[in-house]
């Protein structure tokens, strides 16, 4: 096995310098997911504009360097979009993660996300990639407009 | 460097029984298998006799009169006899339950069933008032089920603390254990830091005020215990005792609860239906004398002969020496880790009452990473908080990786391990 195949040099940049990690006030839906079989954890906000905008996503969490990552990339991909985008964007990395490797991911939609095609071949780590955004869906039901838009 | 030959156990012969050990994983880099705390690997010799068993005498048990069933019903309790005896029981006092996690369910469910099942099961049953006792390093399996008992009687969970040893604070035995207290269950050996745990004071205390001892030997039992030997129940005086097949070279989907006598006698079922009764009638039922009471439906009869062909095994090697041999690697393991900069033992770190398990974190990289790396050079470990989330919280660690060993462990396995944390070190660009 190719260990940079799995830990891309994009995966490894975000893990040591994480994008907007902290929690962040105000916000209009929080939500706290962890991952049962390894303890990893992960608290996010977001904060939705009336007109159905990502304003801002913050989180704080403990994990491993996939989970801690793909938080991060997270937000690049999703504040300052549409929370419609933002789903669309959640189902494209979901479906790369999901796919086995077999999923060619595109670039214009995931950006520094096509990143984790290679962890997509351990099914052991999909759930480490998919916790944050696990946690964005959740965060957004649980915002007053962002029930009809989830 | 330790030679094989020098070792208790000729680790070279005994690998060739294991198939498995000698396959290649991740693009051809031979297994080292590090992870029996969590699964062990079976030796032909077990899977002969199962074979064997479903190709000669495979048929129900306990029910027919033909030839195949009297042979398997012969294999059968021949083989809780070979396994009651590894454990110094007798083989009415052993009941065979799909896996360790539901021989405690067991006990516990019994105890909620007492409160219902007459007066001679009312020293089982538990309620408002009562206390229950376990410690804060259990496994989940030994957890859960007496939380659920506490919710469902009222009674009151304690739990004993850890030290930053990881060895059990017993310092507040009496007062931890008293009067109210109706079951103190613990681990014999922890699954994560490998502390052996003193059984004798638990005992004594728990007996002082009429507990019932339940004792998880999931860890202890494959392994026996350094210096001591082969672990036996009726010596240790405890009162219900778990392990489970798979741990011990056995086949999986089969667990032993062990029972002192009169108590399994006095116990009201768990699981109800076809193989456990005495007389059925419409109305209602009575039920058969233990172990047959609490082994409800057909039983895992080949599993049961593969367990007792896995404790021939054992026996054959001998347990004194298989302890001996896993001393060796833990120590080895203990000095190559705690030598490297930046990686912390999880646990004791001497080997003094301490099996053949070691947990640790390396700082700067999640212990998923580390096992990655380990994973990716033929390395498998266990990684994450290995059922026992509390004791994590309490060690103040999210996670750990652990590795355990077994008899077929060689001593250059343990140099592999130590050499593949170094290599997380270097691609995750910490330590030196």
């Amino acid at each position: 096995m190719q260990l940079e195949s799995m830990y891309q040099e994009i995966i490894l940049d975000h893990y040591k310098n994480p994008h907007a990690r902290g929690l962040r006030e105000p916000f209009d839906g929080e939500s706290f997911q962890v991952n049962p079989t390894c303890g990893d954890e992960v608290t996010l906000r977001v904060k939705v504009t009336d007109d159905g905008k990502v304003e801002d996503v913050s989180y704080e969490g403990q994990g491993c360097s996939i989970s801690q990552a793909a938080t991060s990339v997270l937000t690049d991909l999703v504040i300052g979009r549409s929370v419609d985008e933002a789903m669309t964007t959640m189902d494209a990395f979901t479906e790369l993660m999901q796919g086995r490797g077999q999923v060619e991911p595109d670039e214009d939609v995931l950006e520094d996300g096509i990143a984790f095609a290679g962890v997509a071949k351990y099914p052991a780590r999909v759930k480490c990639a998919l916790l944050g955004w696990m946690a964005f869906k959740d965060a957004l039901a649980r915002t007053s407009n962002g029930v009809e838009a989830g | 460097m330790t030679t094989t030959d020098s070792l208790p156990v000729d680790v070279t012969a005994l690998r060739t029984d294991f198939a498995i050990l000698s396959r290649t994983v991740r693009d051809g880099k031979p297994l080292v298998y590090l992870d029996s705390g969590a699964t062990s690997q079976r030796p032909a010799q077990v899977l002969d006799a199962e074979r064997r068993f479903v190709e000669t005498s495979n048929s129900a048990v306990h029910r027919g009169a033909h030839q195949l069933s009297e042979e398997a019903t012969d294999a059968y309790e021949g083989a809780r006899a070979t396994i009651a005896s590894f454990v110094g029981v007798a083989p009415g006092e052993v009941v065979f339950t799909k896996n360790a996690t539901e021989g405690i369910n067991l006990v516990a469910y019994a105890m909620s069933n007492a409160g219902t099942a007459g007066p001679e099961s009312a020293r089982f049953a538990v309620g408002p008032g009562d206390e229950v006792v376990v410690t804060e390093m259990e496994h989940h399996a030994n957890l859960v089920p007496w939380q659920q008992l506490c919710q469902r009687t009222g009674a009151t969970l304690k739990w004993f603390p850890v030290t930053d040893e990881g060895r059990l604070d017993l310092s507040g035995l009496d007062s931890m254990i008293t009067e109210r207290t109706k079951v103190v269950a613990f681990a014999h050996q922890s699954n994560v830091l490998g502390t052996v745990n003193p059984v004798e004071p638990l005992v004594r205390r728990a007996h002082e005020v009429g507990a019932l001892v339940v004792l998880d030997a999931c860890q202890s039992v494959p392994h026996g215990v350094y210096g001591r030997g082969a672990v036996d129940f009726g010596a240790l005086g405890v009162d219900f005792a778990v392990f489970s097949g798979h741990k011990m070279l056995g086949p999986s989907g089969i667990g032993v609860l062990y029972g002192r006598r009169e108590l399994l006698e006095a116990m009201p079922p768990f699981l109800t239906g076809g193989s456990m009764i005495e007389l059925v009638r419409m109305e209602g039922s009575t039920f058969a004398p233990p172990p047959q009471r609490f082994e409800a439906g057909v039983p895992m009869t080949s599993q049961a002969v593969g367990l007792a062909a896995a404790v021939d095994y054992l026996n054959g090697v001998g347990v004194d020496r298989i302890a001996a041999h896993e001393h060796t690697l833990v120590e080895r393991a203990l000095a190559g880790l705690s030598g490297i900069p930046g990686v912390r033992i999880i646990g004791p770190a001497d080997t003094v009452d301490r099996g053949a398990t070691v947990a640790f974190v390396v700082d700067g990289v999640h212990p998923h990473d580390v096992s990655q790396v380990l994973d990716s050079v033929g390395i498998a470990v266990r990684v994450g908080h290995h059922c026992a989330w509390p004791l994590h919280r309490a060690c103040g660690v999210p996670a750990t990786v652990r590795a355990s060993f077994y008899l077929y462990n060689e001593p250059s396995e343990v140099d592999a391990l130590v050499a593949g944390v170094r290599e997380a070190q270097r691609f995750f660009g910490v330590g030196e």
